[in-house]
Parts: C-alpha cells; sequence; structure tokens
C-alpha cells in the first residue's frame, strides 16, 4: 500500500509525518503546478471549484510514482467539499486509474466506521501508537503555522529582497527532517532561530488581512503567491486560518481540545450574517469584523471561483467595509487567472491603502 | 385594511407556495405574489446582486423588488427541507444577501426552517413566522395544519402529473377535480426534463424549455412527478448519500427515468457555475454514458445563453429521438 493525499499549501509536511510515522508507505503528490492544474481540469466538471481541479490533478501526478491508496478528508454538507472524494473517484475510475480511496470524515452511522478506515491505513499499530502518531503529525502543523507566521512579519522588513523566503525554505525542511518528537522540538527551535536571523529594519508597514475560501488562502499555487507578493510590496499580512486549525477540525474532527475556534469569528459575523452558509463563509465576514477592529488597513478576500459559500460572503462585506471604515477586495481565482491582472489589482490597492493611511496621518 | 404579504415567484415557490400561501392566508392576511419573471425583472435583480450570483438567485432579487409595494415579504432562510440534508450554501445566506444588497424593502420576515434534525421541525419554523406576526398561537398551529394539507395536496398533485403551476390553480377546488389532460396527451412519447424546480419551471430562465417540448409532440416528466421512495431508492444508488435535498431529487429522478424504457430522452438542465450542479450534473452524465443508450441534452444556462442555440439544440435532440422512434428502438 502506497498512500498519496491532496496537497494543499504545507499540509504534505504534517500528513506525511502522521504516516510515516506510523509506518505507512507516503507518496507526496508533486507540487501543484500548471501541469497539475491542466491534468485536473481536463477531467473535472467545468463547473467544479478549482480546489476540486488540482486535488485530481494530485493524484494522477501521484500514481505516476506509484500511489495506490487515496486518504482525504470529507463532510456532510452544505458545501460541495463533502462529496469532493466521491466525485474525484468515480472520474478516476472511469479513466482506468486503480485507486482505493478512504474517506476521513463524521461517520453516517457509527464511530466504528471511522475507526475501521484507520485502522485500514495504520495496518498493526496499536491505538495508543495511533494517537501518538496523530499527535506527532500535529505539531508539525504547529511548528509550519509558526513559521510562516514570522515570515509574514519579516518579509515586509527584510533589508536583503528574498532572504525571508530563503530562510523560510530552510526552516521548513529542518522541520520536515525531524523523525521523532525529541528532533521535531530542535527542528523547530531550530526554525526559529533561522527565521530570526534574518536582517530587518524599523520602518512603517501597512497591515493586511487575508480572508476567504480555505484552500485559496493555504495553497501558494492557487493564490498566485499572494502572500509573498505581498510582503514584497512591504505589507504585513496575517490570514484568517491556519493549516492546523484546519487540520484539527476536519482530519482529526476536533480530536485536539483547546484551539482558537472559528465560534469566534462566527460571532463576530453578526449582525451581517446570522447563519453558518457551509465552507468558511460566516468565519470570512466574522473575521473581517474581527480584522477591521483590530486596526488592520485593509482586507483581501480570496476564493476560487464559482465557490457558493464565499459568493455570500462578498454579497455582505461591502456592508462591513463601510460601516468599520476599511478597504475590502475581493480576488477570485480560476484556471484562466493571469499574473498581470493579479499584479495590477495588488498594486492598486496598495495605493489605495497607502493614500488612506497618510490622508489619516496628515489628520491625525 | 389587510396586511399583504408578499411572495416572490423564485427559488423554492414551486414546491412550497400552496403551503405558505394557505398559512398565511388562515391567518387573516393576503397574499400577493410577483409576476412571471421577465428580462426587465433579471434586470433589476442582477443589478442589486453580485455578479458572480448564479441565475436563479438573480432573478430572485428581481423577484424581491418587485414586492416593494406588501407590507412585509416572506423570505425564509431555507436551512433544510429534509433530515439530514441542504438544499445549497446560497440559500443559507439568501435572506441576509438581500438585506445587504436590497435598500428601501419593506420588513422580511427571515424565519429559519431547518428541518436538518427533524421533520417536525417544521411547525417551529411556523409557529415563529406567527410569532413575528403578533397572531395568536392557537390560530397559528391551525394556520399550520390547514397549510400542511394544502403541501400534501400540492405534492400528489405534482405527483400525478402535473406541472407546479397548473397544481396552484387547482389547489381550491375539491379533491376529486383535476384528474390529468386529456387522452392524446397520454398516448405521446414522453421525455423527463432534469433540474432544479426555479430554473425548469420558469419560463423565462429556461427559455420554456417544457412548452417547447411539449409542442414538438411530447409529454414532459420531472423529478417531482415521482414519489419520494423513488427518487430516495434510486439515489441510493450513488456512492455516498447527497446532501443537497435538489441535488438528490435530481440524481435520483434521472435514474429512475433512464432505467424506465418508456422514457425516450433526457433534457438536464443546470446553472451556469451552479456549484451543486457541478457535482450532480457529473454524476448524472457519468450515469448516463455508462448505462447507454438514451438521447441526452445537457443544458447550461445564464443570462447570456443565446435562444438560438438552445433551440438550435433542442432540435438537434428531438430530431434524434423522432428517427429513433420511426426506426422503432
Ligand atoms: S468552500 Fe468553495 S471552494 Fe471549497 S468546496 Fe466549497 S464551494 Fe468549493
Ligand atoms: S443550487 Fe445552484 S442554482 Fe441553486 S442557488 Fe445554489 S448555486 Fe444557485
Amino acid at each position: 500500500m502506497k498512500v498519496t493525499f491532496p496537497h494543499m499549501g504545507h499540509m504534505w509536511i504534517c500528513l506525511q509525518a502522521m504516516l510515516e510515522y506510523l509506518g505507512v508507505e507516503v507518496v507526496v503528490p508533486p507540487p501543484s503546478s500548471k501541469r497539475t492544474l491542466s491534468l485536473g481540469s481536463k477531467h473535472s466538471p467545468e463547473f467544479a471549484c478549482m480546489p476540486l481541479k488540482l486535488n485530481l490533478g494530485n493524484f494522477m501526478e501521484a500514481a505516476e510514482r506509484g500511489a495506490d491508496t487515496i486518504v482525504m478528508a470529507g463532510g456532510c454538507g452544505p458545501c460541495r467539499f463533502g462529496y469532493y472524494a466521491q466525485v474525484e473517484h468515480e472520474i478516476l475510475k472511469d479513466l482506468g486509474y486503480n485507486y482505493h480511496l478512504v474517506v476521513m470524515e463524521p461517520p453516517e452511522k457509527h464511530i466504528g466506521e471511522l475507526l475501521a478506515k484507520i485502522r485500514y491505513i495504520t495496518g498493526k499499530s496499536s491505538w495508543l501508537e495511533v494517537i501518538r502518531g496523530i499527535r506527532f503529525g500535529y505539531r508539525k502543523a504547529l511548528a509550519v503555522d509558526e513559521l510562516e507566521r514570522l515570515a509574514m512579519v519579516r518579509r515586509p522588513r527584510e533589508i536583503k529582497m528574498g532572504s525571508t523566503d530563503g530562510a523560510l525554505q530552510q526552516a521548513l525542511a529542518e522541520v520536515v527532517r525531524a523523525t521523532d518528537f525529541r528532533e521535531l522540538e530542535k527542528a523547530s527551535a531550530g526554525g526559529i532561530e533561522i527565521m530570526r536571523e534574518v536582517r530587518t529594519e524599523e520602518r512603517p508597514v501597512l497591515r493586511v488581512a487575508l480572508v476567504g475560501e480555505i484552500y485559496t488562502l493555504l495553497e501558494p499555487f492557487a493564490n498566485q503567491d499572494i502572500e509573498r507578493r505581498l510582503g514584497s510590496m512591504g505589507i504585513e499580512v496575517d490570514r484568517s486560518i491556519y493549516l492546523s486549525e484546519w487540520v484539527n477540525d476536519h482530519l482529526f474532527m476536533g480530536f485536539i481540545r483547546g484551539l482558537r475556534s472559528s465560534k469566534e469569528y462566527c460571532r463576530s459575523a453578526s449582525p451581517y450574517l446570522n447563519h453558518f452558509v457551509g465552507g468558511h463563509g460566516q468565519e470570512t465576514v466574522g473575521s473581517a469584523v474581527f480584522y477591521a477592529r483590530s486596526g488592520y488597513n485593509g482586507i483581501i478576500q480570496l476564493l476560487p471561483f464559482t465557490c457558493m459559500p464565499e459568493i455570500v460572503a462578498q454579497s455582505i462585506l461591502p456592508g462591513v467595509s463601510n460601516d468599520l471604515d476599511i478597504p475590502i477586495m475581493t480576488l477570485i481565482v480560476d484556471e484562466q487567472s493571469g499574473e498581470a491582472g493579479m499584479t495590477t489589482r495588488l498594486e492598486a490597492f496598495n495605493d489605495l491603502l497607502y493614500r488612506k493611511s497618510s490622508a489619516k496621518e496628515v489628520l491625525a | 385594511m389587510t396586511i399583504k404579504i408578499g411572495i416572490p415567484r423564485a427559488l423554492l415557490f414551486y414546491q412550497y407556495f400552496p403551503m405558505w400561501k394557505t398559512f398565511f392566508e388562515k391567518l387573516g392576511l393576503q397574499v400577493v405574489v410577483s409576476g412571471h419573471t421577465t428580462k426587465g425583472i433579471l434586470e433589476k435583480g442582477a443589478r442589486l446582486c453580485v455578479d458572480e450570483a448564479c441565475l436563479p438567485v438573480k432573478v430572485a432579487f428581481g423577484h424581491v423588488a418587485e414586492l416593494k409595494e406588501a407590507d412585509s415579504i416572506f423570505l425564509p432562510r431555507l436551512v433544510s427541507v429534509s433530515p439530514g440534508e441542504y438544499i445549497c450554501p446560497k440559500f443559507l445566506g439568501f435572506p441576509d444577501m438581500v438585506k445587504q444588497c436590497a435598500q428601501d424593502l419593506p420588513p422580511l420576515i427571515m424565519t429559519n426552517f431547518n428541518q436538518y434534525r427533524r421533520e417536525g421541525d417544521l411547525y417551529a419554523a411556523f409557529s415563529e413566522t406567527g410569532r413575528v406576526l403578533g397572531s395568536n398561537p392557537a390560530k397559528v398551529y391551525f394556520a399550520y395544519r390547514e397549510a400542511l394539507r394544502a403541501h400534501k395536496r400540492h405534492t400528489s398533485l405534482l405527483q400525478r402529473g402535473y406541472m407546479p403551476e397548473d397544481a396552484v390553480k387547482l389547489a381550491g377546488e375539491p379533491p376529486e377535480k383535476g384528474s390529468l389532460e386529456q387522452e392524446d396527451v397520454r398516448s405521446r412519447p414522453v421525455v423527463a426534463v432534469i433540474g432544479h424546480p426555479y430554473n425548469i419551471y420558469d419560463g423565462f430562465i429556461s427559455m420554456n424549455l417544457i412548452k417547447r417540448l411539449e409542442k414538438a409532440g411530447f409529454r414532459v416528466v420531472t423529478q417531482d412527478h415521482l414519489s419520494e421512495e423513488t427518487l430516495r431508492h434510486h439515489a441510493g444508488r450513488l456512492p455516498k448519500k447527497l446532501f443537497w435535498t435538489l441535488g438528490r431529487n435530481m440524481t435520483g429522478g434521472a435514474l429512475h427515468y433512464l432505467s424506465d424504457p418508456g422514457i425516450k430522452g433526457l433534457v438536464h438542465v443546470a446553472s451556469f457555475a451552479c456549484g451543486p450542479d457541478s457535482m450532480t450534473g457529473e454524476l448524472i452524465e457519468r450515469f448516463v454514458r455508462r448505462m447507454g443508450g438514451k438521447p441526452f441534452l445537457n443544458l447550461t444556462l445564464d443570462e447570456h445563453t443565446g435562444e438560438a442555440g438552445v433551440v438550435t439544440r433542442l432540435e438537434a435532440f428531438t430530431d434524434m429521438i423522432n428517427l429513433r422512434l420511426a426506426s422503432g428502438s
């Protein structure tokens, strides 16, 4: 059995760690690329959202490397994600791929269903080991999040262009290499040290928050590397969702308690959107309110073309923008989005924020 | 003066209008409905909502804007109409979208209709609606019972082969009335149309698809003419339970009609960029291919779809069926 899974930013680090810790043979698909997208789009429904197309491409590319089993998350609606795995599997079947599919999702009838699936993947490991494996993967997710956060703060202040990204790659590689808890602890500390060594200077920076659909937020290929682009324009970025939060909610079914939970965001969404709408639609509205109140200069909403929960959020964000006096821009990505278009829009947004913040300073 | 409640002729109107209307009328209110969809209604709706919304949502915005004269507009949040299922994320957010995007509207009645946990939670939704209107609880309960009865009758009329708007017209008639049309219609070749009710029954959105097929000499059936058991039974063939009620009905209906030799062809109507359709449409098409045989037409509609193109494709589809009928297969 060779297990693969779809990409979503750095999620592979966490999943690979968890599975290999349990002695499962893993095939990490090649990073999502133009080829992945064109393979996936060719065989997906035209109006499927982009994550589905990229997932499919990942599986096709992983098969080239010998993968025969897919592990992925599922769900029970109302958003499409809950039916991704099944549709992808039907497509793969018709294309002649012989994949075994294991979907981690809230069981329809009995918790036993989920346990049996974990058993199937992890083979003879004891439950205690399985729990340790999950913890190990989760620790890696936390380490990755920490490094990404540091990068977002340092990028706009770096003295030498590109030094933050070099350091980030180096630090992540340390985390990837760790094979047990002890090594991981050292690797995280070492990684943080590497990030601290990036030379920066104090300068006034604008702060922008990225909110929206989780996959587009976490996958640099899908968002055309927006964090790096903003960083190099001298903007400090934060993002409404981090890997560890998603992994805990969707893969571990909330197994790890006491995290910053999306409930907080949902409360801030009132009175604009008083009900969940699937995906992270309500969180998008709530986090926009949260960032506006925390003094951010601007907000960018990211979503894939046809994403339903985010279209609801998009309709509601202008109200937030007006009431709380904060510029909000919506960026929709699909397989046709060009780089040039993205650059122009980010530059225009940057100018707008810059003018707005200097106007404020003059008044103050 | 009686209070006027506005109900947009959009979204789940085609399934639930008799139920809603009965409820409000039994509370002594007057119900007003927006007219049939026109280009003007669509344009008004499209101006009010974001570009990315699907055609039926834009049309629904237009219908809401038609109801400015009403004293309030009934715009329930339709979370779930069947246990364990939803409709679409956009239905969950529709009332909030309207509230944010459309100004100068009469007050909106935005009660949650949520039967995700239990079928019986429908009463809670009506009793909340009654409370918002300030009606007496006993009267509300009575109105709710009458509303349920009206809904049952509506569904049974649909299952006897009526189209929703004809069933609405018959709603007041005694039960024995309304035996289906004349003999000649019964003996026509049958074509199945599968799609969201607000697409296939809205003559403007569907470009009169059903009427055109009837004119071309066919009898038309849809997923709504099938019983709940039949729909569930066939949807049960999917790899996983579908959690969208409309999508589940459509897929179950398509699978049923595909395996029924009396059905000569199948039309699937999807909204451009519709989330659920992108998934269920894909499954339906794969089944059509695997099960082979029947003429199949997939129409994807939005405000830019040209009528001429649809007409040509429809003709090619009906020609194909007629050819097969002539050759006796
Ligand atoms: S949240 Fe959006 S992108 Fe993600 S599955 Fe749902 S519709 Fe697709
Ligand atoms: S089901 Fe499709 S057509 Fe209906 S509201 Fe949702 S996205 Fe639009």
